[in-house]
């Protein structure tokens, strides 16, 4: 084990502290946690999702009660954060990518905004096909 | 342009100093001088007094590495005309133990380094090895780990990661990207030792993809590329072994 600075010199260093909220002081570190928070917004719309569905499968008269709770102020208001912040974990994560995905063909490395392009096109494909399936 | 600009600079004697405290110091402003040229001119003409690190004057060495405006920079590549009127404030490293002004403690790297083994493993024994034999690497697969060997340890991510800020434990960005360096290498078959390393609770997990190392990088090596990397390299491998037959892995 390869002894500290404190050992080998005998010396007294400062040791500065992390603010707890050092995440204010820069905007990329403010973005960062809000992309962070963001996935609590997910997990929401994955239970309503659940709900919704269960709602469906039970009867009609469920699926009324549904709907009148769904459209109660407190839940339109939190549906419309919850939104927000699921674009903003949608952008985020479409855009790191690259960063984690090195895709090589006949050994050049695929452009980032290539990957990128490629996941927005799947959103699309997949929105249409679910705008298509509802509207059936 | 202003004749002078002012360089509010952080300063530490451990002799009696319980906290860093700002001095400042007027130098003048010319268009070709950097932080690190206001710095030795405070040095050389005005406080001898003042301790900082540099060398080669040029992004190579990477020892002059300093916060500035709380961005962490290599004083040598940061120009003083960009903080036109000033002050310009000039810091120690984040998240580093502070030796003396603006002289930080790198122990802690200094001994992460070794552990993710930054050299090329070969799978025969050295000791037979001939020494003039050649380990011939065609120029796709140099291209293969190229930006990740650029790394000069300037320490600028570390300063940069809130994680390693939060977590001391935590190996670091620029460590990482050296695994992942000689991971990619062909000529290497260590990919297994240094998984067992980049695995454990203080490795690439210990990361939440931030992504200010790779933004602070002078040398565009990306190590927060490199993380993601190793995570999907990691999670493969785990998945391998749950489903593959012990022989095909």
């Amino acid at each position: 084990m390869t002894p500290s600075g404190d050992e080998m010199t005998d010396m007294r260093l400062y040791r500065p502290r992390v603010s707890t909220w050092w995440w204010t002081r820069k905007r990329s570190y403010f973005v960062f946690v809000m992309r962070e928070l963001s996935s609590v917004f997910i997990a929401w719309f994955v239970v309503y999702l659940l709900l919704f569905v269960y709602a469906v499968g039970q009867s009609e008269a469920a699926y009324r009660r549904f709907l009148g709770w769904a459209s109660a102020p407190w839940v339109v208001g939190l549906n419309v954060v919850a939104l927000v912040f699921v674009l903003l974990h949608t952008v985020t994560w479409f855009s790191l990518t690259p960063q984690a995905m090195d895709v090589r063909l006949d050994g050049r490395r695929v452009p980032g905004f290539h990957i990128i392009a490629g996941q927005y096109t799947g959103l699309l494909v997949v929105s249409l096909f679910v705008l298509w399936l509802v509207t059936q | 342009m202003a004749d002078s600009i002012q360089m509010r600079v952080s300063r530490f004697r451990p002799e009696t100093d319980s906290q860093p405290h700002f001095q400042e110091y007027d130098v003048p402003l010319r268009k070709e001088w950097t932080v690190l040229d206001g710095l030795n001119h405070v040095k050389n003409e005005v406080d001898t007094t003042l301790s900082f690190r540099w060398s080669c004057r040029m992004g190579i060495c990477g020892s002059c590495g300093m916060s500035i405006d709380g961005e962490p920079k290599l004083t040598c590549g940061t120009f003083l005309s960009d903080y036109e009127p000033g002050p310009v404030t000039i810091e120690p490293l984040a998240n580093f133990p502070v030796i003396r002004d603006l002289v930080v403690d790198l122990s802690d790297f200094m001994a992460k380094l070794p552990r993710v083994k930054p050299w090329i493993i070969r799978p025969e024994d050295h000791s037979h090895v001939e020494p003039d034999v050649e380990y011939l690497q065609t120029p796709v697969q140099l291209d293969v780990y190229r930006q990740f060997s650029m790394c000069i340890n300037c320490m600028l991510c570390y300063a940069a990661c809130p994680v390693y800020g939060l977590d001391p434990d935590f190996i670091g960005p620029a460590a990482i990207a050296l695994a992942e360096r000689y991971d990619l290498d062909s000529r290497d078959h260590g990919k297994g030792e240094r998984l067992d390393v980049l695995t454990a609770h203080d490795g690439v997990w210990a990361c939440t993809f931030v992504g200010e190392c790779t933004k602070v990088c002078p040398k565009h090596v990306d190590p927060a590329s490199a993380i993601q990397r190793y995570k999907l390299k990691s999670a493969l491998q785990t998945v391998k072994a749950f489903l593959l037959p012990r022989g095909a892995r």
